[in-house]
């Protein structure tokens, strides 16, 4: 049997192909024809039906005035009328909006009833917003959460245009968060510095990250596959680069996923116990620098909105004072405390990368232990 | 008509020292256009940079810089001092009153807007730029991580509420005490009506916005945590306290221009206002209500469900009294004898485009949808419908309808047509298509953007472009109808305008209602 909804998705391909002209609010349907999420598809109705009315009441509105200015023209030999009240249509047109808008208010109420409904949730995720990245972190009830960060992955060539941009310029990330599909997510959703916005407009969720206060929110995803959105409060600078992205994937690879995050974690743990060679820190330490340091001081390491690393004092100087300024940040600045975000083994590297590379050539190496030892003092 | 008829004082002092309402009103609207100019040349950069996707001209941070002041000086710059420009000249000659009834303070409030945007623009050379957290300057991010040239900023907006307190006080003393006998409230026209509500807000709501910005000094440098939540803060506070004045704010620029477009609607039908009493009601209530529904800005910062409902409901009963008015211009077109001079067509370029603003107003309302509006270019078209199509649009016609009156000299009526039209379709290429982006998930304040967003936002900048270019238009054609425009001999310029500015001979003497004149049968509406 064929569903009604696909020949109709079939029908309309060649426009929903063309991502080029997307007009309107994501129906919360997808392309395949499979609803996504239950409420978005819900805000999608409620929002046509508003926008439906407001149409046919502005084509009333609009044609009364249209007419009149077609026929009550001076140059057409009109005398003026000099009415200027009436009661029983001031009423009316007091009363009749009054009722629309109580209609109205009737199917919002209950769509907002069901966005605040955060009860019975089988997984939660603490999302965290940084400036400019996305900390996600998957509550565990034995106490093993697993943690990352999502870091804007377009490069800085695509976005200073001396690189194509790919099809998902600055909507996607290094490394998504995974949810499984037809599983209530609660998000807890709180910030580290100022106040950021959680928005994943084809799962309908959004809501405002304040540092100090962790909001709600949630979702069921029925439709697998990658959805994408963005930071929606400003944030600072790179307020426009700190999309999201979000892979919904079935039980099973959830799972699988799941446990390599937990094998990562535990293999990078080990890997802070042993000696890395200069080439495995310093590779490392790139892509550490590339998606943690990149923003603010350079590709090259010139500096940006951050201080020059190329030839800085601190990056040539000391060590403790170079690991010092990675791992507690800069009081008042926006430099932050990596030694929260970056595991040993990654601090190591960058450190390392940052006192070798962009010809700072200290021939320094630092090893996940020295991180250590400088963090226990 | 008194026998001391004296002329100004000649040179510089006369602009310095002047008490004269007209002369003050003369130099807020040029500043007015000043800032409406700069504010303008900083949207520019704006829409340059998001011609295309990528970064080309400037820096992220400099475009949030742009973004920032654009707003400031558009709406504390241009739209408010221009209208408090044109309730100087208006209100005396409308009342039948000689004067504002504190010229001194009337002085007062003027000068210290010019010290202000100095200090203000100032910022974009400082170390560390120009504040660059959105006009709605939303703490922490313009507290603990502001730049250090947020200090100035708020000793600018201290100063700009000064002066708008001093200039509302002015005008509720002036409208409570100088109407000329038989002048009663419900004979006011309403441009009055609605000047007199909307400084009752401004009364309410600058100490408040004042008090926002002393908390945020007192965070940034006294060491206190209003905004802070490590020391026991909070920075939802913040957003409460903005919109506080925030959406009263949004009346207080857009009652005035209600009121031009009840003079000027009236004015080329040749028919009274339908519905006066009506007008007056809708106004007190929308000035009511814009009290109550503050936080439907902020449904996304995690309020308790049953504060949303409440916001909700009070956010859409706007809606009714917005209605009333609407209705009752069209109702005034109906069965009028109907003829389009420029100001008339601003008029209904007014009233078409705020009532797409005020139908994309009435969905923003709606709490669950706005999950999804909330911060996207979508509201960006929403409030620029109404700020732009709204105020400075009804602006643009109070200029062309009164400027005749004030000089005594006419504007080229084709040139005036022109500039209607380009501003008109420029804007909706502007601002039209920002429906779609934002619906399409493009968040507002980004300086880059994916890619399904680019062509929309070239037709944007291509709009915002056309529509920048037309105001050159409207500044040449204003300077040349005061420089060698064609003399207006007849007191009424407009054969269908009404109310007690029009008996008094084009251009007005420098004094006037000297003796309070007699109110006729009905001379309000």
């Amino acid at each position: 049997m064929l569903n009604a909804r696909a020949l109709a998705a079939t029908a309309l391909l060649p426009l929903v192909a063309n991502a080029q002209n997307q007009i309107n609010m994501s129906t919360g349907i997808s392309e395949a024809g499979a609803v996504i999420t239950d409420l978005g598809a819900e805000i999608y109705g409620l929002h046509m039906l508003i926008f439906w009315i407001c149409v046919a009441i502005g084509i009333g509105v609009f044609g009364v005035m249209l007419y009149s200015i077609y026929a009550h023209r001076k140059s057409k030999g009109v005398e003026a009328s000099q009415f200027h009240e009436n009661t029983r249509v001031e009423i009316a047109w007091t009363v009749v909006p009054f009722i629309i808008l109580v209609g109205m208010a009737v199917p919002a109420t209950s769509t907002l009833l069901e966005v605040y409904d955060n009860d019975d949730a089988e997984m939660s995720i603490l999302v965290t917003g940084y400036q400019w990245k996305w900390k996600y972190e998957y509550l565990d009830a034995e106490g093993e959460n697993v943690a990352f960060f999502s870091n804007l992955a377009t490069s800085q060539e695509q976005i200073y245009n001396t690189d194509t941009k790919g099809e998902n310029y600055l909507l996607e990330v290094d490394e998504p968060l995974v949810i499984p599909v037809d599983t209530k997510v609660r998000f807890l959703i709180t910030a580290n510095d100022v106040i950021h916005s959680w928005w994943v407009p084809e799962i309908a969720v959004k809501r405002d990250a304040i540092p100090g206060f962790i909001n709600e929110a949630w979702t069921r995803v029925l439709a697998e596959g990658v959805y994408r959105g963005q930071c929606t409060e400003l944030c600072g600078s790179y307020h426009g680069f700190m999309p999201v992205e979000v892979h919904v994937v079935s039980q099973d690879e959830f799972d699988g996923w799941m446990a390599a995050k937990k094998g990562a974690a535990a293999a990078d743990a080990a890997l802070a116990a042993t000696e890395l060679s200069v080439d495995e820190l310093m590779a490392r330490g790139e892509n550490v620098y590339n998606a943690s340091c990149l923003a603010c001081h350079g590709a090259n390491g010139e500096g940006g909105l951050g201080n020059a690393i190329a030839g800085s004092a601190i990056a040539m100087g000391g060590l403790d004072s170079h690991l010092n300024v990675i791992v507690n940040g800069v009081a008042g600045t926006a430099m932050q405390a990596f030694g929260a975000q970056l595991s040993d083994v990654d601090v190591a590297a960058v450190t390392t990368y940052q006192r070798n590379a962009f010809g700072n050539n200290t021939g320094d190496v630092v090893q996940a232990s020295d991180v250590v030892s400088y963090k226990e003092g | 008509m008194g026998d001391h008829h004296h002329g100004p004082a000649k040179g510089l002092s006369r602009w310095l020292y002047t008490t004269n309402h007209k002369d003050i009103g003369t130099m807020y609207l040029w500043f007015s256009f000043a800032m409406f100019l700069l504010g303008g040349a900083f949207a520019m950069v704006i829409r340059a940079e998001l011609f295309q996707p990528g970064m080309q001209l400037v820096e992220p941070g400099f475009f949030n810089q742009m973004t920032t002041l654009h707003g400031l000086v558009m709406v504390f710059g241009a739209i408010m001092p221009s209208f408090v420009g044109l309730a100087n000249w208006l209100i005396p000659m409308m009342i039948g009153a000689p004067d504002m009834a504190l010229p001194r303070m009337n002085n007062w409030s003027f000068w210290i807007l010019p010290p202000a945007f100095l200090m203000l623009a100032s910022t974009l050379l400082m170390e560390g730029g120009a504040p660059a957290f959105g006009w709605t300057f939303y703490a922490p991010l313009s507290t603990t991580y502001a730049p250090p040239s947020v200090t100035f900023f708020i000793f600018a907006i201290h100063i700009l509420g000064v002066s708008s307190i001093m200039g509302s006080i002015n005008i509720i003393a002036t409208v409570m005490n100088m109407r000329a006998p038989g002048m009663t409230y419900m004979k006011m026209p309403l441009f009055v009506w609605t000047w007199l509500i909307t400084a009752f807000l401004l009364v309410a709501v600058m100490p408040v916005l004042a008090g926002a910005v002393t908390m945020m000094l007192m965070d940034i440098h006294f060491g206190t945590s209003f905004f802070s939540a490590a020391g026991g803060g909070d920075p939802v506070l913040f957003q409460h306290i903005f919109w506080f004045f925030g959406h009263p704010e949004v009346y207080i620029i857009i009652l005035p221009a209600f009121g031009v477009i009840s003079q000027i609607i009236p004015a080329f039908s040749r028919k009274p206002l339908f519905g006066y009493a009506s007008m007056v009601y809708a106004t007190a209530a929308i000035a009511f209500l814009s009290f109550i529904v503050w936080a439907h800005h902020m449904y996304t910062v995690g309020m308790p469900v049953a504060g949303e409902l409440f916001f909700m409901y009070a956010t859409m009963l706007i809606a009714v009294p917005t209605g009333v008015k609407v209705f009752n211009w069209v109702t005034t077109m109906w069965r009028g004898a109907m003829t389009f001079e420029t100001p008339m067509l601003f008029s209904i370029g007014f009233l078409v485009l705020f009532t797409i603003g005020g139908f994309t107003g009435l969905m923003l309302a709606i709490a669950p949808a706005d999950f999804q509006y909330h911060d996207t270019y979508f509201v960006v078209a929403h409030f620029h419908y109404v700020m732009v199509a709204g105020a400075v649009f009804s602006m643009t016609a109070a200029i062309y309808f009164w400027l005749p009156k004030w000089t005594g000299r006419m504007y080229n009526e084709t040139m005036g047509k022109v500039h209607f039209w380009v501003s008109f379709i420029g804007f909706n290429i502007t601002f039209f298509p920002q429906h779609f982006v934002g619906l399409a998930g493009m968040p507002r304040r980004i300086p880059d953007y994916a890619l399904q967003f680019a062509d929309f936002n070239m037709m944007s900048s291509i709009g915002a472009f056309i529509y920048g270019a037309s105001q050159l238009l409207f500044l040449y054609n204003v300077i040349a109808a005061i420089v060698a425009g064609e003399k207006v001999s007849d007191e009424k310029v407009w054969d269908g305008a009404e109310g007690l500015e029009w008996t008094l001979p084009s251009p007005p003497p420098y004094h006037t209602f000297e003796t309070p004149p007699k109110i006729e049968v009905q001379p309000a509406h």
